[in-house]
């Protein structure tokens, strides 16, 4: 098996590294688009991150004066994002069997159905909750709404790839046994699909804990309205402290909700 | 002999179902009671939502029909988002790049740094994006750079851990391979790990950016730049029509780079 | 030497060895018998317990780490599972066996002199697959692809090629056609080579010394015409079935 000296064409090398290095020259150029747009250079970014040290240094130590405030805060958002997803989950239920293609409903309904939940995952949660504080008026109830709708979308689509990817095997069971669509939807579909949806449910619940914080910036409720006004005031130590609330609750909420999403399964 | 040993299996096996519908309707009940706790916490009502859903309408009706033409003075602020998403996940992508690989244990072999990688990492990923902004924006002043700078942040984070989780999963045989070439650590992560990690990590990538241009749009509403701005000023002025514009663009941004983004990705598979 | 694996596994026991320069070695034994522990003591990818290697008067076991990749440098190694990076080209994987004469700069930046690249094609072109340099190493054969770990291999030049299981994942016809390229490498380039094989037939066949070991001890050393099957169930431990055999000729 003799073989030339070179064994590949030089062309196609050439055409490789032009490729590559197109690619990468591409990328550069609209990075440095970008940056002069928002009037970024390395300077200012070094700056920045300077900035950044010294808020933070600001804000250790974290005070204590308002902490049982605070804590009380947190609890609200808690509570706004269980509320919230509670309200998405129960609502999305017809929905998902909807949105599946494997389940009877017509084509065209599916795809609508489909359609919808993109459209309201396109919408940044935000939107949703100035909305809803613009016609609820600040509070929680807002925080609930906001979180509620924008969460259809996301279950809504997610449980629907569930119910897509069930097992055949019990419901063709139950056919060949004779049962009607009732009796196969609730004993073979139902419990394949119920703890699945639990799980979504609680992948949910931390995105929407980490929502219903961000919320009460804009009026929504919760430990977002104490960052409001601390920060409104640069009380720096008062901001750590909420900082830090929000820490320990989205890390403690993240665990245990991994930890029952791998009972379920 | 045959009858007892029928006898002890089923009630065994009866126990057995009796102790699961019991869990079961126990887990139903703690659920109820935290939903229940949680609605009185905040007084949430259904009948409440009801009856104030003609506010929500009479809302909505002042924002239709959107007005057009304002479409058109709110492209530099378009720019300006994609331009605070782009750069923000450029910069991520490269500070992601050390906590990577310092925090994937195949790669880096120094426990105690391995541990503080991985906690400063998942530390990032706990404050929610628009947090960082509006913390930036109390210290460094309004405009898109704080923004940008919160998203950087928000990126980093994002990236280097599906990244490095990526790496820890890696085919680790070219890892022995430069090992018993006589390689050191820089030449194991040019010959084995950048090869095998560069696919997934140019789609988490995109992924984030994804995620990114979505949190531009909002960071505005905290005071750091983009159409967010646009929004907040529209609301503020109570010029609903404006504001319906700013939505729907915003919405329409979002949907072109989802689909430019993903086909991106595809063709990255 | 001893090796004692963390858990109390004692890999090897109390062995001592002496390769001789050019000889084509195999290491027969059952799985976790410590041919594979063995072959990674020479090149230290496994740290012997107590004991010492040396490979030509250099203690490899107490080397620094500049010093133990500069002996790496000179021993090639071949791997059951390839090792090699799949998504690379071949080039770019038997370049990597240069990895060591050339300084890290221009790894990093993939900058190969020319010299270094020569190098690389010639190895391909011995093990008779140079056509597939600037091919991706996945788009090859098991068979291919393990020739492009003996071309890497080759590349650094070395004194001593370790090879572990290295047809254990190929077809009979593939496997003699590898074993036949290490042989004909040993015989031309005079290195020596130390193969571990679970294929008594192919050790009879390709080896010049035959080591068998069983649960970490050496139990034969000798030339394949000193072996029989009676020595062969000493080193197993039990009968020898059909399936330690590989079958199937050239």
């Amino acid at each position: 098996m003799t073989a030339p000296g070179n064994g590949r064409a030089p062309t196609d090398r050439i055409l490789r590294i032009i490729r590559v290095v197109g690619n990468v020259l591409i990328i550069l150029i609209v990075v440095a688009w970008s940056g002069r747009g928002v009037k970024v250079d390395i300077q200012r970014l070094g700056r920045g991150l300077g900035t950044i040290g010294r808020i933070i240094g600001a804000m250790f130590p974290p005070s204590t004066e308002h902490f049982g405030r605070a804590v009380a805060a947190m609890v609200e958002s808690i509570q706004i994002a269980i509320v919230g997803t509670t309200v998405a989950a129960v609502l999305t239920l017809p929905v998902s069997f909807l949105a599946a293609k494997n389940l009877g409903a017509p084509n065209a309904v599916v795809w609508l159905v489909k359609q919808f939940l993109n459209a309201i995952r396109a919408f940044p949660e935000l939107v949703f909750g100035i909305f809803f504080v613009a016609s609820y008026g600040p509070g929680p109830l807002a925080g609930v709404m906001a979180i509620g709708v924008n969460s259809v979308g996301m279950l809504g689509k997610l449980n629907a790839e569930i119910v897509e990817n069930i097992d055949r095997g019990p419901i063709e069971a139950l056919e060949a046994a004779g049962a009607n669509r009732i009796e196969v939807f609730v004993y073979a579909i139902l419990p394949q699909v119920i703890p699945e949806f639990v799980a979504t449910a609680l992948y949910r619940f931390e995105l929407n804990l980490r929502n219903a914080t961000v919320l009460g910036l804009v009026g929504a409720g919760g430990i977002g309205v104490i960052l409001l006004q601390s920060l409104q005031f640069r009380r720096w130590p008062v901001v750590g402290m909420a900082l830090l609330i929000v820490v320990v609750a989205v890390t403690v909420v993240d665990y245990s909700s991994a930890y029952l999403r791998k009972r379920i399964n | 002999m045959t009858t007892s040993f029928k006898t002890s299996v089923d009630s065994g096996s009866r126990a057995m179902i009796v102790r699961r519908r019991l869990k079961r309707g126990v887990v139903t009940a703690v659920v109820i009671a935290i939903y229940v706790w949680s609605a009185r916490g905040i007084g949430f009502n259904v009948v409440d939502i009801l009856r104030e859903l003609p506010l929500f309408f009479s809302l909505l009706g002042r924002m239709l029909p959107p007005n057009w033409s304002f479409g058109l003075r709110i492209l530099p602020a378009v720019i300006e988002t994609i331009q605070i998403a782009i750069l923000a996940t450029a910069i991520g992508a490269v500070f992601s790049v050390p906590i990577t690989l310092l925090a994937a244990g195949n790669v880096n072999g120094n426990r105690p740094l391995y541990l503080v990688a991985k906690a400063f990492m998942n530390l990032i990923r706990t404050i929610p994006e628009l947090l960082y902004a509006s913390i930036l924006v109390a210290g460094i002043g309004l405009g898109a750079f704080a923004g940008m700078i919160a998203l950087v942040i928000f990126s980093t984070g994002v990236i280097a851990k599906l990244t490095s989780e990526s790496l820890e999963a890696v085919d680790t045989g070219p890892f022995e391979a430069i090992h018993a070439v006589g390689g050191n650590k820089l030449e194991l992560i040019r010959m084995a790990v950048i090869p095998q990690i560069l696919p997934s990590f140019s789609g988490y990538t995109l992924y984030v950016f994804e995620i990114n241009i979505r949190a531009s749009t909002v960071l505005g509403l905290v005071g750091a730049g983009g159409i967010g701005t646009v929004l907040r000023t529209s609301l503020d002025l109570f010029r609903y029509q404006n504001a319906a514009t700013t939505i729907l663009v915003t919405f329409l941004l979002v949907a072109v780079i989802d689909f430019v983004s993903t086909k991106l990705r595809e063709r990255l598979i | 030497m001893t090796v004692v694996y963390p858990g109390g596994v004692t890999a090897l026991d109390k062995l001592n060895l002496k390769i001789n320069r050019g000889e084509f070695v195999v290491v027969v034994g059952l799985s976790g018998a410590g041919k594979s522990t063995l072959l990674r003591c020479v090149n230290r990818l496994v740290s012997p317990t107590s004991g010492r290697v040396e490979i030509d008067g250099t203690d490899v076991t107490s080397a620094g780490t500049k010093k133990l990749r500069a002996v790496r440098g000179r021993i090639g190694m071949i791997f059951q599972n390839f090792n090699l990076v799949k998504r690379s080209l071949v080039l770019k994987n038997v370049l990597a066996g240069r990895v060591s004469y050339v300084p890290t700069w221009r790894t990093m930046l993939g900058w190969f002199p020319r010299a270094d690249k020569a190098i690389a094609l010639e190895c391909l072109e011995r093990v008779g697959i140079a056509e597939k340099a600037a091919v991706r190493a996945d788009a090859l054969s098991g068979g291919q692809q393990q020739r492009v770990g003996i071309a890497r291999a080759l590349a650094q030049r070395p004194q001593i090629i370790l090879a572990d299981e290295p047809v254990a994942s190929l077809d009979p016809p593939t496997s003699h056609s590898v074993m036949r390229d290490l042989k004909r490498i040993n015989q031309e380039d005079g290195i020596t080579t130390i193969v571990n094989l679970h294929f008594i037939d192919m050790a009879i066949e390709y080896a010049d010394r035959i080591i068998g070991l069983r649960e970490g001890a050496l139990v034969f050393d000798g030339t394949p015409a000193d072996t029989s099957e009676a020595v062969f169930e000493e080193i197993y431990g039990r009968a020898i079935t059909a399936e330690d055999k590989l079958g199937d000729g050239p």
